[in-house]
């Protein structure tokens, strides 16, 4: 047996001995499992899964072992998530640090900041948050206020934050703080890691057109954060704020804005709808599912291929900014048409009346209007793809 | 799936891609176009001679067995040109017909003429304006000493001049593919001029007595063959199609970058770089489906599905691609004098031929049972 198939065998018999029954079954949304200091686990099966996972280093799995993580190669990972995949296990851990503050760390970080930060995210210990955008700095981010001064051996960080997911969940922040006031706006930029419990540090939620609050507002009344938490170096924030904008993209593109499972959009049109000779009675509406339903096969063939080519070692930076308005897009035809397909069921809020799966489709369709806002606008990302990759310049 | 070209197809690629570059540029096209011819000889010459005609053929029947993947690549170098030549219909649908269906007397007698370039073929199989494959009246009928063939094939590519048509037809015992010299008695071919300026001819054959040897295998043409057939071809003009894109794209882009207006290059204007980004999204998007409708094929896994994703993308994009290039083009683009048009008449036909994105999208919908 070659070493990669001795793995396959070895990570099956893993697994099989290790993932509980029930995490082999889909995911309410009320299970799913962020960590953190105060996690609780509606099903205590989640908590088991989680332990045995991160035990592996698996819940990031091709992070280095000296700092929990899984330490597997490409290759390996890839039969892992084909094992995972094969018996339908749920993820054990959906974190932001994994996603994308970890690899940031890895990159920019101290050994001491690795040390400190990234076991405890494996083991969802600590969940993160991302303080970006601000009340005057969405698109433009660079343009953020938030100052961070020196005192002694701390920064005294006084701003806000907005649109910070789940902060009023979250134990750490790695926010984006101005600490050179008069240089050009790129280069006053540095990146603070705190403490969410630091004094002067308060989340409020927002509440959506969707119900939901998966935002927040984040006021940062002189926080005093050590200045040993400083990533990488002073006034060189930008470039670590781009590589986690890279992450968050890319990282975006691959969950597709998924929110666990749903109707089928063809199988709730063909129940609302009906067939007439084996099409869907309504064709302009059949046309226009087709469309949208190439469109998501040609998304993930995509996903694939700027896969397959980084593997080889292509420059594919791009990707991220072409499939993040791509999933924008792929989302929001999606969610828009299932509503459409369901008709003036597809319409309700809640309570009677509606079938759950139904009220679930209204939500998931009022939230993806965020899908081309979130994570850097679509218009920035064709700035991005326009200037990045077609080399088109400025404006003179 | 093998999104990567490996080193011999890397270099097949920038062989072929340099090969038309020089030996078909997009002016030789206009000259032919001006002359209203449309067969180029010395090139098909030259395109066998580099192995390209005999890409799906193998080594015993004098091919160069560089395969699907390689064919296409091909045939998108010569449509980035916008090269003539019985490529198309001679190396992949006739190569692909005899292998399929001919049997191993009829491939002995063809297979080693495409693979040298000498003999061309066309498939005749349309009746009318739309793709329609299962919709067949041109009729067969058993004679004492073979076959008699009458019906009117229209809008046949490469009709005109092919030395052999591939005649598909109604027999007793189903449908059948034939083997006709296009210079046959009862063989009448009308050349059509289409807004391509390429090989186009409606094809009447009245009584055209064929021998034993004409029928395709011997046997009926079965509904899944026919479209194993097909998707080989509609494969091909996906290709053809990434190639017009792909010139058409770039025409567009280099504009953005050199034009001025304002006093400024017009490729700095927000209006205009949002839609060339939003160009660039799609034909990544495109260009992943082709691909996989080649690994579909070689595999032999989901072909149908993937084959009509890939066709009915790359027509809405190669659409959308040569309709942005006149328009950021401006006034220029609307000249006779100016390439942009050629692309734009060419992706038309080919975005029509074996099926338009409507028929893919409905083909699709059908193979997902709604």
């Amino acid at each position: 047996m070659t070493d990669i198939e001795t793995f396959r065998h070895e990570t099956r018999a893993w697994l099989e001995a290790n993932c509980p029954a029930s995490m082999r079954t889909p995911m309410p949304e009320s299970e799913t499992v962020w960590g953190g200091r105060n996690a609780t686990f509606k099903n205590p099966d989640s908590k088991i899964w989680l332990e045995a996972m991160a035990s592996k280093g698996w819940t990031a799995p091709t992070w280095p072992k000296a700092y929990g993580g899984g330490g597997l190669t490409g290759e390996e990972n890839r039969v892992l998530q084909d094992e995972l995949r094969r018996i339908h296990a749920r993820p054990a851990l959906l974190s932001f640090g994994i996603w994308m503050f970890g690899p940031v760390i890895l990159e920019f970080g101290t050994e001491e900041q690795k040390q400190t930060y990234l076991p405890d995210m494996v083991h969802g210990r600590t969940w993160w948050c991302q303080g970006y955008s601000e009340p005057g700095a969405g698109s433009d981010l660079a343009g953020l206020q938030t100052r961070a001064v020196l005192d002694g051996d701390h920064y005294v960080v006084d701003g806000q934050k907005v649109w910070t997911s789940y902060a009023n969940h979250a134990d750490w922040m790695l926010c984006l703080v101005r600490t050179e006031p008069h240089a050009p706006k790129h280069e006053g930029i540095s990146v603070l890691l705190f403490d969410m419990k630091t004094p002067g540090v308060e989340a409020r939620p927002i509440k959506l057109i969707s119900g939901a609050s998966p935002f927040c507002e984040t006021f940062l009344t002189n926080v005093r954060v050590p200045a040993s938490q400083m990533l990488g170096p002073k006034n060189k924030g930008w470039d670590v704020a781009k590589r986690i904008l890279q992450f968050e993209r890319t990282n975006i593109s691959a969950s597709g804005f998924g929110s666990g499972a749903g109707l089928d959009l063809v199988d709730a049109a063909k129940e609302s709808i009906g067939l007439e000779n084996g099409k869907l009675a309504n064709s302009d509406l059949r046309s226009r599912i087709t469309k949208q339903r190439m469109y998501e096969r040609a998304f993930h063939l995509t996903m694939r291929r700027g896969q397959e080519e980084a593997k080889a070692g292509a420059e594919v930076s791009h990707y991220a900014s072409v499939l993040k308005i791509a999933a924008a897009k792929l989302n929001q035809d999606k969610t828009e048409l299932l509503v459409e397909a369901l008709g003036m069921e597809g319409l309700g809020w809640e309570g009677e009346g509606y079938r759950p799966e139904a009220l679930k489709a209204t939500r998931d369709w009022l939230r993806a209007k965020a899908n081309s806002i979130e994570g850097g606008t679509s218009e920035v990302n064709l700035n991005i793809v326009a200037k990045r990759v077609l080399g088109l310049r400025d404006h003179q | 799936m093998a999104f990567s070209l490996n080193e011999d197809q890397t270099l097949l690629k920038d062989a072929a891609d340099g090969f038309f570059a020089d030996h078909a540029p997009v002016a030789s096209f206009r000259k032919l176009r001006d002359a209203k011819e449309t067969l180029d000889p010395a090139l098909w010459g030259e395109i066998g001679a580099m192995g390209f005609a005999g890409a799906l053929i193998e080594e015993h029947h004098g091919g160069s067995v560089m395969g699907l993947r390689a064919m296409g690549l091909v045939l998108e170098a010569q449509a980035r040109t916008l090269g003539v030549s019985p490529l198309f219909q001679t190396g992949l649908m006739g190569a692909t017909i005899l292998k399929l269906q001919g049997h191993s007397a009829q491939q002995d007698a063809f297979l080693p003429k495409i693979a040298d370039g000498s003999h061309s073929f066309a498939l005749a199989l349309d009746e009318g304006a739309h793709h329609a494959p299962h919709k067949i009246d041109t009729q067969a009928t058993k004679t004492a000493k073979g076959w008699s063939l009458s019906g009117k094939k229209r809008f046949v590519p490469d009709g005109a001049h092919a030395q052999t048509l591939i005649v598909i037809a109604k027999t007793e015992t189903g449908l059948g593919a034939f083997l006709v010299a296009g210079q046959a008695e009862g063989v009448t071919r009308h050349a059509l001029a289409g807004v391509d300026s390429r090989d186009l001819a409606d094809v009447t054959f009245e009584a055209v007595a064929l021998d034993d040897a004409a029928y395709l295998g011997g046997k009926p043409l079965d509904e899944t063959t026919l479209d194993l057939i097909l998707d080989h071809g509609r494969i091909g003009l996906c290709c053809e199609m990434m190639g017009l894109i792909g010139a058409s794209f770039d025409m567009t882009h280099d504009y953005l970058k050199t034009r001025t207006q304002f006093g400024q290059l017009i490729g700095s204007f927000q209006a205009l770089q949002h839609r060339a980004a939003a160009m660039l999204v799609e034909i990544e998007l495109t260009k992943s489906c082709v691909v996989a409708a080649i690994d579909a094929m070689e595999r032999g896994k989901g072909v149908g599905e993937a084959v009509s994703l890939a066709k009915a993308r790359a027509g809405d994009t190669l659409q959308l691609v040569t309709n942005e290039t006149i328009q950021m083009h401006g006034g220029i683009g609307m000249t006779d004098a100016h390439d942009s048009g050629f692309y734009l008449k060419r992706a038309r036909v080919l975005e029509t031929v074996y099926g338009s994105s409507g028929f893919h999208r409905d083909r699709w919908a059908k193979l997902h049972a709604y």
